[in-house]
């Protein structure tokens, strides 16, 4: 792994990381703040500047520290919370989003030293100020230690080593030193590397074999040292056992160090050989007393390495259940990363598997299989197994849409700041799924209408305090399934659509005759037809070429459909209907005009049989059945798709009820149906380019293609006829 | 064999850097995500020594270093914290925790690997 | 397969020429991506008369286009003796329905000439140049100019 691919890691993680802060910032301020939250977010900040200043970017690592500080006053007293300096930190967040951006780009990154500064001021930080770099450590350069080249045997070489000054070293440590993963070898080879060393370790306090204890300790040593270094140099090598010792560094005189101790090459050869306890208290001499003394400071040390294995099993059990215990502790669900070009890949084979098992079955139906046969049970049962590595291979792909909303969080920081309004998002089953590629999709469409929904529909503070309303509005965004869709509202208590201004303009524009009758409801949803912008002042933010038009497009693009409802002086909704994935469907095949088409299963209500006396004619030439205690009009598919003229037999067929969503119902009269299938969905946009009243097409099993039809634009584009519009209306 | 050091930090980017200079240094290196992870991976992996930060969700620095110390079979391993706090009562805390050692954030990978060379065993 | 007596120069530029009706035509060779024979496309509803229909190329929809009627020469009627020329014209792939393949030429700059403003029943908008060998005239189809527009929506 280059360096290069773990600063890719790096901006990856910034952004989950951004993600963290942004989510649990919104949370603070619609919750209020708790422990677990601020401490993710600071963590998020944290991780960031740290991961910053490995990689040098230093205008990156002072944002975040001046950021991180301010979080750390709220995370150690959660009073500290209020509505401006939630202010200050949200905008802080898109600050600080903008320099990771800049710095991966290296681009010059904007000055933040105003925002900084105002950070400091509020959340008081001066006060906090950290000490930068802890003395002993900043200045602590510690000697490299090559163990390998390190060969203390040799007495010719210590006899080189250049006598300066002499040092005695008292060194005794506490228990507490062993606690902490020290071992007093260590000491002895850092000093060696400065000078000679001559080492004595004093037993006095040694107890028999029966009183000993492991954890004690119970020796000291002291240590005589020829160096050229001083005596700071010496204490820095035991810097990081200060309170775990008793240390005394005095300088002595001149003289050679007194040889009567124990020789350290035989002190270091014995040390680590053998760990036996039943060494201890051997008749030996000095030498062995000390060897095997010390032995069990370093068998404790390495206990992993001799019998690690296997060993004391309980007592780590019971370690471990102890620590369980201790706290519930909240893992978050197990999470892998892959990338999305390797699901990808998975979801087009199982396109493939889906349409290859079809054509299978074609084959075996066609070879005189009967339906009972092994082999058509056989290919059920792997029809099934297909369906359900599909749907678990589709959830990998399914993705909460909450990442997608928390943008909208910033969009609408952003909209408020450049129009002065006030304005506040609320969001709703955040936790919705839907497939990565609906949700991409979806940011385009979402981000223009959150401005259009704060640029037009909220009212400035003042406007309406003097309605009554609170001086900030509410956005509220609001996810949730239903039959086999997502449904997404935007649903904002501004002023509503100014249907007055709307139906002129619309009029001006040549978009409707000036005589034309419009319900509320079509007025409201004028806004939708291309070349339409009603804003008097361009605004930045959303006046500019960038209808809903082309929202509505986008939508439409996914399989999706957008309305607008309104309730003038109190608010509007966006009402958007998505299929849950643009990859397959549940399909209804069907046989009609000499075509084979395909209906998705979650638009079909109802069908039936025709049976003569079913339908009515009602006016010229306009037909319905009655159905589910209504008059829904047929829909002669064939004729609208032109590929048959006007049907004459209406007295047989099949009829099947649809739901064209706002539109009302159809029941569209088609020759058979066929079946009943998954279908993988194949876009006819990307080679060719949208077709009204098509959504997409698939292929069959037998390699044919069949057209999936938009059933929406089919049952709302039915006639043109004002008469069948009447029946429309009545139907839905 | 190679000396076997056991890295834990929340930050993926922390990781793969430390695992860059350790494994250049030519230790093997194993990770862990969090302090919970972290008495995890020293149970399977035994290392000689371990790196850890301080901030982690789950379980901190502070509270794996405890654990270690308190209960593992492997408390007398050598723990070096890596962290960008050098507040003294942060390094207190994590001496009185049980700590052996201490690098302060950002390190150029000579530091880190001299730091690591003292405590080895 | 190169004509002997044709004066071809090495460099050239490579083109796929075909026959559409009466007349030979070409596209460059960079553009093609297979050439197949007919297969029965599925009609697409409220589309030109110059769309055939779209077929099953490999698991992707490829629209088909009657070249002949695109060109203004009449409707063709699709039947096995068609043959089919997969291009790529920016970022999408269709099929061009034309009567059969002639050649793979190699042009060099002295055959290759500006279309003349002569053929008015045919838009020359289509076409990028003409190649003049021997007595053949093979005019360059203008892949571009001939996809299909960008309809508006209907409301």
């Amino acid at each position: 792994m280059s360096l290069d691919d773990i600063k890719e890691t790096f901006f990856a993680e910034c952004a989950d990381q951004m993600s963290e802060l942004e989510t649990g910032l919104h949370e603070i301020q619609s919750d209020g703040p708790d422990i677990d939250t601020v401490n993710a977010v600071f963590r998020a900040v944290h991780s960031i500047k740290g991961g910053a200043g490995a990689f040098g970017y230093n205008a990156l690592v002072s944002f975040a520290h001046v950021f991180e500080n301010a979080l750390d006053v709220i995370r150690n007293d959660l009073s500290q919370v209020n509505e401006d300096r939630m202010d200050l930190l949200l905008r802080s967040v898109d600050v600080l989003s903008d320099v990771i951006e800049a710095e991966r780009t290296s681009t010059e990154p904007a000055d933040t030293s105003a925002l900084a500064k105002e950070l400091e001021t509020v959340f008081d930080l001066s006060a906090h100020a950290e000490e930068e770099d802890d003395e002993a450590l900043a200045d602590f350069a510690p000697v490299t230690i090559d163990l390998e080249a390190f060969d203390l045997s040799d007495s010719e070489d210590a006899a080189d080593i250049p006598s300066g000054r002499t040092f005695r070293i008292s060194f005794a440590p506490h228990a507490s030193l062993y606690l902490k993963g020290h071992d007093p070898l260590r000491f002895f080879r850092e000093l060696a590397e400065m000078g000679t060393l001559s080492v004595t370790c004093e037993l006095d306090n040694l107890p028999k074999l029966n009183d000993l204890t492991p954890d004690e300790s119970y020796m000291k040593w002291q240590v005589d040292m020829e160096t050229d270094n001083d005596s700071d140099d010496i204490a820095a090598v035991f810097d990081w056992v200060d309170g775990e010792c008793d240390l005394t560094i005095e300088e002595l005189g001149g003289d050679s160090p007194d040889g009567g101790g124990v020789d350290l090459d035989d002190f270091l050869a014995n040390l680590g050989e053998d760990p036996e306890l039943a060494d201890i208290g051997s008749e030996d001499g000095g030498s062995g007393e000390a060897a095997s003394a010390a032995a069990p400071a370093p068998a404790a040390a390495a206990a992993p390495d001799d019998d690690g294995s296997g060993s004391d099993d309980g007592d780590a059990g019971q370690g471990a259940s102890a620590a369980k215990e201790k706290k519930e502790v909240k893992k978050p669900s197990q999470t892998i990363r892959v990338e999305s070009e390797k699901v990808d890949r998975l979801i087009n084979l199982m396109g493939e598997l889906v349409i290859n098992q079809a054509m299978l079955a074609e084959r075996i139906g066609q070879a005189g299989f009967g339906n009972a046969s092994p082999a058509a049970l056989a290919l059920v049962e792997l029809q099934n197994l297909t369906r359900e590595i599909q749907s678990g291979v589709m959830a990998i792909r399914a993705q909460p849409v909450k990442p997608v909303f928390m943008r909208m969080s910033r969009i609408i920081r952003e909209v408020c700041n450049a129009t002065g309004k006030k304005a506040m998002l609320e969001l709703e089953g955040e936790h919705t799924e839907v497939d990565t590629t609906v949700i991409e999709g979806l940011i385009d469409p979402l981000t223009h209408m959150i401005r259009n929904a704060v640029d037009h529909g909220i009212e400035d503070p003042e406007a309406r305090q003097a309605k009554g309303k609170p001086p900030q509005g509410t956005v509220k965004l609001s996810a949730y399934h239903s039959s086999g869709r997502i449904v997404i509202e935007i649903k904002d208590d501004g002023a509503g659509i100014n249907r007055e201004r709307v139906l002129e303009k619309a009029i001006e524009k040549g978009i409707v005759a000036r005589d034309a009758k419009l319900s509320d409801d079509e007025i409201d949803n004028l806004i939708f037809a291309p070349g339409f912008s009603t804003a008097e002042t361009i605004t930045d933010v959303s006046g500019r070429g960038v209808g809903m038009d082309v929202v509505r497009q986008s939508i439409q693009s996914l399989g999706g459909r957008v309305n607008i409802s309104s309730d003038p002086g109190n608010g509007s909704l966006f009402s958007m209907s998505l299929p849950l994935t643009l990859a397959v469907l549940d399909g209804m095949i069907v046989k009609e005009a000499g075509q084979t088409l395909v209906l998705p299963v979650s638009a079909v209500l109802e069908t039936a049989t025709l049976k003569p006396g079913d339908v009515y004619t009602i006016g010229n030439n306009n037909r319905v059945v009655k159905m589910r205690n209504a008059l829904i009009p047929i829909i002669d598919v064939g004729r609208q798709l032109g590929f048959a003229e006007q049907r004459t037999d209406f007295a047989n067929g099949t009829i099947m009820v649809v739901e064209g969503g706002k539109n009302g119902m159809g029941a569209f009269i088609v020759d058979s149906i066929e079946g009943q299938q998954q279908v993988v969905i194949k876009s006819l946009e990307s080679n060719y380019q949208r077709v009204p009243s098509i959504a997409a097409a698939t292929i069959l099993g037998n390699g044919q293609i069949a057209l999936i039809l938009d059933c929406d634009h089919i049952v709302s584009h039915n006639s043109g006829d004002p008469e069948a519009e009447f029946i429309q209306s009545m139907a839905g | 064999m190679l000396k076997k050091i056991l890295t834990v930090d929340d930050s993926r980017t922390m990781r793969e850097m430390l695992r860059h200079t350790l494994a250049s240094a030519g230790f093997e290196v194993v990770t862990a995500e969090d302090g919970a992870d972290g008495i995890q991976k020293l149970r399977e992996s035994q290392p000689d020594v371990v790196i850890t930060d301080i901030n982690m969700p789950v379980m901190d620095g502070f509270e794996f270093i405890e654990n270690v110390r308190k209960h593992e079979e492997y408390n007398r391993v050598p723990i070096l914290v890596l962290t960008t706090e050098s507040a003294p009562e942060k390094k207190q805390r994590a001496q009185s925790a049980g700590a052996t050692g201490w690098i302060v954030k950002p390190f150029d990978p000579e530091k880190l690997t001299r730091a690591v060379n003292r405590v080895m065993p | 397969m190169h004509d002997e007596n044709e004066q071809t120069n090495v460099g050239g530029e490579e083109f796929i020429a075909f026959r559409v009706g009466e007349q030979e035509f070409c596209v460059e060779i960079t553009s093609t991506r297979e050439i197949r024979g007919w297969s029965q496309a599925t009609r697409l509803p409220h589309s030109p008369d110059y769309i055939v229909g779209v077929i099953n190329l490999r698991g992707t929809i490829l629209p088909i286009m009657d070249l002949s009627a695109r060109l203004g020469m009449g409707s063709s009627t699709p039947s096995e003796r068609h043959v089919i020329i997969v291009v790529q014209v920016r970022d999408k792939t269709i099929g061009l329905l034309v009567d059969s393949v002639s050649d793979i030429l190699d042009v060099g700059p002295d055959h290759l000439r500006p279309v003349p403003e002569v053929n008015h029943e045919m838009s020359t908008e289509m076409f990028n140049r003409v190649i003049v060998m021997d007595k053949r005239i093979i005019c360059e189809i203008c892949l571009e100019s001939i996809m299909p527009e960008q309809e508006m929506q209907a409301a």
